[in-house]
């Protein structure tokens, strides 16, 4: 019995906690915001250069060919930090389709470029402001041939690339784009976390390369969506904590009534209550990282119920530690406002927490608990 | 990471499984319902403790001269894990064994721990815990029950209440104030007592449940020999929290009906012709709460991984029965409501059945070692490090504290 992580991966993450908290990650994040810029270009190539973007590239590609609990691990500190990269797009979405999907020939193009930072991918799917769904995709593939316009895709600016979930005659396939192709347009979507850019990208007769099948492209979409559950999981937990230790805090240095606040019982169970769906939702992670490491057939299950209780989390945790710095919570200045526009962001990134509940039913019928 | 036993774990798991398989049922899936205060299960509940005495298992973690074989912390776990897969009477010995164990374990001397532990291991003898009374729940050192020292005795006279099985226990332990002259907590002294010892009045408490598993105990000039007394006079208070720390372990987990359930319901529940587990609202539910079940589950195994590697698990394990008392009494209501205005209607159905007994069980559970509050207070102040209340009995002697009516 061993739920827990290795040393080595306890090392790597104290390691990349360390040069997050030493590049100010949060600051960083906070300069993003107010100057509109999208990314931080600087941490993110020093996050190339550490090498995490290759992690769980084999080693046959120049990536480190670690497994996903490294990634987890990592992923759990970018939250914690909010830091201000396209790690989510790039990483658990562009690289993990690449890795899973692509053919040989695509893979040696693109999978050394992305350990270099010469490839920054993402993933473009939403086209209408619902839920995107197998039937209401309308962007076109015609022989390897794009038309039609996705929005709400995180990271296009900096992205090089693309993975886009298109219609063909006969199903939905995923295409690879380059996004510096003719005819591909981008443009700014304002949003409500603005330390992270969202793009529409317009699409006319631009080229792509198929990426599995014509037709089964939506079921490699749910599948990586399951797995990318859990990355963005550790993000929420690490998100959920941060935002939890600032409650604690803050708790602690304010005084009203005479008495730290932390004191008032009123204040004790709200950060009661956000620790206990912080521990609920990190110990779901734990149990779906190791579904995820061992490829188990509980995968589907155990992503669904960590995205839920992560996002659940997070979204309590982040809300609350507002609440818990009163008016100062709800100013510019203070750092509150970051962690809830991250919880959101993270929250609807791969699909709301009402879609991912109903996943997890989904799921329960289909393997029948009882 | 990993679930597999070392194959250290794998051969003792496999010793408990053997020695289970020849001495008891395993679990159908229909659920056993216990009664607390019905005499046969706590015949059937002794025998099965002498049995598991005999070889060895009833207190495993035990040292040998007590009874135990000195198992460590794992394979104490492995071997609650596969009994649970049995169908044995449970509910009679938890609190003995739990908690007045450990503390005489901590207190008691070497002549008492070798008369009391190996019967109290073996089931020959009930033990159960006097420390609630009707004006100190919650504020358990307000209690106001009073010892008087008098020679080498004290002679007690109080009430207590809420105390689980003291209609069968042989033994208790008790905490009572020796000095109201004194600040509330500094005032108080433990002792064990015999529960046939003249003066003791046990009359049980009838619950919303209509059961009676709780009980009212009168104490007048109760005598106690001095040689009872565990930790220094003034020590009860210290005393009394290793016990209150066990409790919390001991009290644990909501048995009765959980998402499984729910989900069973639902899929077979008409909901204006269709199922229930097609409505929208139901299926949010159930997914919350077999997070919940899950995120409960696997924090168990986060504890087990710590305990497997020799080392201390953290405080994740305090979050156990506020979430899952909450929960049942939520798939109690979601069961009972699923039937719409008949959902009031007792039958024979033992699904509903389960249903209703949840909904009128789980208000306990949220009191009993410890209400919602209170666990939201301890982690807050003992896992998250907040101050305390600033508290306006402190620093005044006991007989001048408020108290209210009673």
């Amino acid at each position: 019995m061993n739920l827990d992580f290795s040393d080595d991966q306890k090392f790597l993450q104290e390691e990349a906690r360390k040069f997050l908290e030493k590049e100010n990650a949060l600051s960083r994040n906070r300069s993003v915001l107010e100057n509109n810029a999208n990314v931080d270009v600087e941490l993110w190539n020093k996050i190339v250069e550490l090498g995490w973007t290759g992690i769980r590239i084999p080693e046959e590609y120049s990536g480190l060919g670690l497994g996903h609990l490294e990634l987890c691990v990592i992923a759990e500190e970018l939250g914690r930090f909010l830091a201000p990269v396209p790690f989510s797009s790039s990483v658990y979405l562009f690289t993990e389709a690449i890795i899973n999907y692509a053919n040989d020939d695509i893979k040696k193009e693109i999978l050394p470029k992305l350990v270099s930072g010469e490839v920054i991918g993402t993933l473009a799917v939403a086209e209408d402001l619902q839920a995107p769904t197998a039937e209401n995709i309308t962007l076109q593939s015609d022989n390897n041939i794009l038309n039609g316009k996705k929005i709400a895709v995180p990271d296009a600016e900096i992205a090089t690339h693309a993975i886009v979930v298109a219609k063909t005659s006969s199903g939905i396939s995923l295409q690879l784009v380059d996004l510096n192709a003719e005819g591909v347009k981008i443009e700014k979507q304002e949003n409500i976390d603005e330390s992270r850019g969202y793009f529409s990208i317009l699409f006319e007769n631009s080229p792509s390369k198929l990426i599995g099948d014509e037709t089964g492209g939506w079921d490699l979409y749910e599948a990586l969506m399951n797995q990318a559950a859990v990355l963005f999981g550790y993000e929420q937990i690490g998100g959920s904590q941060a935002a939890l230790d600032m409650a604690i805090n803050y708790s602690k240095e304010r005084y009203a009534f005479g008495r730290q606040i932390g004191s008032f019982q009123a204040i004790k169970h709200k950060l009661a209550d956000m620790y206990i769906a912080l521990t609920l939702a990190k110990s779901n992670c734990y149990y779906a990282a190791w579904a995820l490491s061992t490829n188990s057939a509980d995968l589907p299950s155990a992503s669904a119920t960590a995205r839920v209780s992560a996002t659940k989390a997070y979204q309590l945790c982040s809300k609350e530690n507002i609440q818990t710095h009163g008016g100062n919570g709800f100013t510019w200045e203070y750092d509150c406002h970051m962690f809830y526009r991250r919880s959101k962001l993270l929250s609807l990134n791969i699909g709301s927490l009402s879609n991912w509940r109903e996943k997890l039913v989904t799921s329960l019928e289909q393997s029948n608990i009882n | 990471m990993d679930f597999n036993d070392t194959p250290e774990q794998a051969k003792f798991r496999k010793t408990c499984r053997d020695w289970l398989e020849k001495n008891a049922q395993l679990k159908d899936s229909s659920p056993s319902e216990s009664n607390f205060a019905n005499k046969d299960i706590i015949k059937e509940a002794k025998a099965w403790q002498k049995k598991k005495y005999d070889a060895g298992w009833a207190m495993l973690h035990w040292p040998k001269e007590y009874g135990g074989i000195g198992a460590s912390p794992i394979e104490r776990i492995i071997w609650a894990n596969e009994e649970s897969k049995f169908n044995v009477p449970k509910g009679i010995f938890e609190i003995g064994l739990g908690m007045c164990g450990p503390v005489m374990m901590q207190y008691a001397s070497e002549e008492q721990k070798e008369r009391y532990l190996p019967p109290m291991a073996e089931g020959k003898e009930i033990w159960c815990q006097l420390f609630s009374e009707p004006s100190a729940g919650s504020d358990v050192a307000g209690l106001r029950s009073k010892a008087v020292q008098d020679g080498d005795k004290w002679i007690i006279n109080g009430q207590k209440v809420w105390t689980s099985g003291a209609h069968f226990s042989d033994y208790g332990i008790l905490v009572v104030r020796h000095d109201p002259n004194l600040e509330k907590h500094k005032g108080l002294t433990f002792f064990f007592v015999d529960m046939k010892s003249p003066g003791i009045e046990v009359k049980p408490i009838k619950q919303i449940t209509g059961g009676s598993s709780f009980n009212e105990v009168y104490f007048t000039d109760v005598e106690i020999p001095d040689s009872q007394r565990l930790g220094e006079i003034g020590d009860g208070w210290k005393v009394a929290i290793t016990t209150l720390m066990n409790e919390r372990l001991a009290v644990g987990d909501a048995d009765g009906c959980d998402v499984e359930d729910a989900f069973k319901w639902a899929k077979t529940q008409d909901n204006q012709g269709e199922p229930l587990l097609n409505d929208k609202a139901a299926r949010e539910s159930i997914a919350d709460w077999y997070c919940e079940a899950s995120g409960l589950k696997n924090t168990k195994l986060r504890t087990m991984s710590a305990l497997s590697k020799g080392d201390t698990p953290g405080p994740e394990a305090s979050i156990t029965k506020i979430v899952s008392a909450g929960k049942l009494q939520d798939i109690g209501n979601f069961g009972i409501d699923s039937m719409d205005m008949t959902g009031m209607l007792k039958t024979d159905d033992p699904d509903i059945r389960r249903f209703q007994n949840a909904w009128l069980g789980a208000p306990g559970l949220r009191i009993a070692g410890g209400t919602d509050e209170i666990l939201r207070n301890i982690i807050a102040e003992r896992v998250l490090g907040l101050p305390q209340d600033p508290r306006a009995d402190k620093g005044v002697a006991y007989k001048d504290i408020p108290s209210g009516k009673s």
